[in-house]
């Protein structure tokens, strides 16, 4: 405490965003505010060439004939499921809010590895511009799930370029998770204890854990992929005694754990708003801290579940099923507390609010089918359907870009200095919520009526749903372009931000200017009382 | 980076601005390392994963192929890296005393070690070249009962060999790093982590080589 840094007071204060201009300012940075800014405008591109890709099937889709070959709709939807999960979802909130966040929370002026933190922002972008070349070289079309051995032999795309790509994405997140882990460790201010972490950095902690244990798990498998692709040695093709349900098992030990990766922090963020538009402490807060280690810790032992008709042998399915469905039990946990929060709450319905509303009923629906799918008699039935693709685009798309929107909007004073204008964010919420439910409830009956997924034509019964479908995408889109619109004129000319203009608690509303200064904090921050303070007891409040 | 604004703040050698003192920061590291050796044990436990499974698919095809490693420079070569790892440990004592010269002296000598390893390593691969036992379209093998099932456990010595002499050819880079460090007087006794993470680096890379010595060379070898 004695080292700290003393900030000169002048009138115009400066801030992270006016301490230094040019581009070299931004692209050398070590400030985690301006690394979070990086990577959100980075992986906002990558959101739009994903969406793209998705445009490209949901026209495709509208007639049973299709547009498109084949081959092509195989590329769409392979690449649209490999920048969405590897280079927008997985990196979306910890590195943008997160990286933002973590160290305003705990009350500290970095994050403990500053050159690390840009280092996997490189990483990031790196890995990015392969994958982009080897789209733009023609593509690939594996799915996202590269499976051998049509990955490893068959497919005659630019499959080992796309895996080094997300290969080395694979550390930019590594990185992260491995910075936050240290960070909350460490660095934390005087009065931060444990018990009082905002949920926030709980649920980021959590991921952490799962991008550090889970990813070198993928990059792994992604090697054995690229050598095999290689030399044919066999080692994941059943013709020569190789196995490639053993490639199916090293690619879920990740990715199943990654699905939790790609919620966690959705949930980190919706534990944050709810409590400040309820003006009500966040009912049950070590459980709902708990639950975030229990999923990470869960999602670990349940991957099986998406080798039920893989060959995988009964026993292993039924024990997998089981451990499936008490992965439900954290989950229901937060949506329980949440709600518990609201109640009797004094509710104020701004964006963000709505954003929370929108998640909360999403996330519901994607979970509980998630237990449909984890049941298997259900799941022989549903499996590789569009049932599969709404149950996960619930969750992924209605709970974690959801959040992420909800998020953006909260802190978006914080991160700005300016108010965006709450008018035209209500009605995108109202767009995307709408847009959203249009697009993939079809898609639950669609699966189960039996139309299976990965397929560039239908049968012309299906038609109805489809058409539907693609409208609610077309809403979708326009939900999605003009927060874009009006959160770019408010950075430039939204009215300025009072320091705390949503009355929230926390260290990065209360302790710390906005926008906050290249440290952070003009005086040493100290914590006196619990996360969530808002009915401001000073008493510490025990379970529940 | 930001050593002028470091020195205008503390004068701690090598505290970085963001940390409220060297303990703390120290502290960081070391958690910061032990973090990363997490993820290089997932990543080698990807592929011991897929040994286990084929170990046990094919286990007469993994005790033919084991006629095949060479052991005794396996052994040697186990013989090295647990040396080195002693060497290491002397390093970081001798930082720890500030004795410079001693200092240098064993990352040296931990250095040749490593080299030695991989020099041997190298004659091993060159080994399997000349007998054709690398997978892929070259690939030869003398039981033509088990050609497809020796390919495989061949890619998995290589894949597994192989990424462990990556590691090692990281480690002798950074020693390389630490000796110039060294020899430029950038460690104190008051600060050295630099040694101590790499130290910390070294140990793992050995172990990892302590158990595919054994899983890869010895088992089944007697059959
Ligand atoms: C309550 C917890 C959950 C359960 C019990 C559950 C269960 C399942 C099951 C059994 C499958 C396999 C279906 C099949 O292929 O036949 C599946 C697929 C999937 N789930 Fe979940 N899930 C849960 C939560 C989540 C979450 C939180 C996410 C993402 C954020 C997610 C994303 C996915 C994805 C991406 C797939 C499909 C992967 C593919 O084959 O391409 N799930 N889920
Ligand atoms: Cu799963």
């Amino acid at each position: 405490m004695s080292t700290y840094l003393p900030f000169a007071r002048t009138e115009a204060r400066t801030n992270y965003l006016n301490a230094d201009y040019g581009w070299k300012s931004w692209l050398f940075t070590t400030d985690h505010k301006r690394i979070a800014l990086l990577y959100l405008f980075s992986i906002t591109a990558f959101f739009f060439v994903g969406g793209a890709f998705a445009v490209g099937m949901r026209v495709n889709l509208l007639t049973p004939e299709g547009i498109f070959a084949h081959d092509t709709y195989n590329k769409l939807f392979t690449m649209h499921g490999i920048i969405m999960v590897f280079f927008f979802l997985v990196p979306s909130i910890p590195a943008t809010l997160g990286n933002f966040l973590v160290p305003l929370m705990i009350g500290a002026r970095d994050l403990a590895f500053p050159r690390i933190n840009l280092l996997s922002w490189y990483l990031y972008m790196i890995g990015g511009a392969i994958a982009l070349t080897a789209i733009v070289k023609g593509g690939v079309d594996t799915g996202w799930t590269f499976y051998a051995p049509f990955s490893s032999t068959y497919s005659n795309t630019h499959v080992i370029l796309t895996a080094i790509g997300v290969f080395v994405s694979g550390f930019s997140s590594i990185l992260t998770g491995l910075n936050f882990i240290v960070t909350i460790h460490t660095m934390r201010a005087p009065g931060m204890t444990w018990g009082r972490l905002p949920l926030f950095v709980w649920g980021h902690y959590a991921t952490s854990l799962i991008q550090v244990l889970g990813t070198p798990v993928i990059a792994i498998t992604l090697v054995l992929l690229g050598l095999e692709r290689v030399l044919h040695a066999g080692i994941f093709d059943p013709a020569v005694g190789g196995d490639p349900v053993l490639f199916q098992h090293l690619f879920w030990f990740y990715s199943h754990p990654a699905v939790y990766i790609m919620i966690l922090p959705g949930m980190a963020v919706i534990s944050e708003i709810i409590p400040c538009f309820s003006r009500k402490a966040l009912f049950g807060y070590t459980f709902v801290a708990i639950s975030s280690i229990a999923i990470a810790v869960l999602g670990f032992l349940v991957w099986g579940h998406h080798l039920f008709v893989a060959g995988q042998s009964m026993y292993a399915s039924m024990v997998f099923s089981l451990l499936s469905f008490l992965v439900a039990i954290p989950s229901a946990i937060k949506v329980f507390n949440w709600t518990a929060t609201m109640y009797k709450g004094s509710i104020s319905y701004e964006t963000p609010m709505l954003y929370a509303f929108g998640f909360i009923g999403l996330f519901t629906i994607g979970g509980l089918t998630g237990l449909f799918l984890a049941t298997l008699a259900i799941d022989v039935h549903v499996t590789d359907t569009y049932f599969v693709i709404a149950h996960f685009h619930y969750i992924m798309v209605g709970g974690m870009v959801m959040a992420y929107l909800g998020g953006i909007h909260f802190w978006f004073p914080k991160i700005s200095g300016r108010m965006y204008p709450e008018g035209w964010a209500r009605f995108a919420a109202l767009i995307v919520f709408v847009g959203f439910n249009l697009t993939f409830f079809p898609q639950f009956i669609l699966g189960y009526q039996g139309m299976p997924r990965r397929y560039a034509h239908y049968p012309p019964e299906f038609q109805v749903l489809n058409v539907m479908s693609t409208a609610g995408a077309s809403i979708l889109a326009v939900g999605y372009l003009l927060p874009i619109i009006y959160l770019g004129w408010a950075w430039r000319k939204g009215p300025k931000a009072p320091q705390n203009p949503w009355n929230a608690k926390g260290l990065e509303w209360e302790q710390s200017p906005t926008p906050p200064p290249t440290y952070n904090f003009e005086t040493q921050p100290v914590v006196t009382e619990p996360a969530y303070n808002y009915s401001g007891e000073s008493e510490e409040v025990g379970i529940g | 980076m930001g050593d002028s604004e470091a020195t205008l703040a503390v004068h701690e050698p090598g505290l970085k601005h963001h940390f409220d003192d060297s303990a703390q920061q120290f502290q960081s590291s070391t958690l910061g390392m032990w973090v990363f050796l997490v993820t290089e044990l997932m990543f080698f436990g990807g592929m011991f994963g897929g040994y286990t499974v084929y170990r046990n698919m094919y286990p007469d095809a993994f005790a033919s192929t084991s006629h095949f490693m060479n052991v005794p420079i396996g052994a040697i070569n186990t013989g090295v890296l647990i040396f080195s790892s002693f060497t290491m440990v002397m390093a970081v004592r001798s930082a720890q005393l500030g004795q410079k010269k001693v200092l240098i002296a064993f990352l040296i000598f931990t250095l040749l070690l490593g080299c030695l390893f991989l020099t041997l390593k190298y004659v091993e691969y060159h080994e399997k070249w000349v007998d054709h036992h690398i997978p892929g379209p070259g690939f030869q093998y003398a039981d033509t009962r088990y050609f497809h099932q020796a390919q495989i456990l061949f890619f998995l010595y290589f894949a597994m060999t192989g990424m462990h002499a990556i590691h090692m050819i990281v480690g002798v880079g950074m020693l390389i790093v630490l000796i110039s460090m060294a020899a430029r007087n950038r460690f104190t006794q008051a600060w050295y982590t630099p040694v101590e993470m790499i130290g910390l680096y070294w140990h793992f890379v050995d172990i990892v080589w302590i158990f595919l010595f054994p899983l890869l060379y010895l088992i089944g070898h007697t059959k």
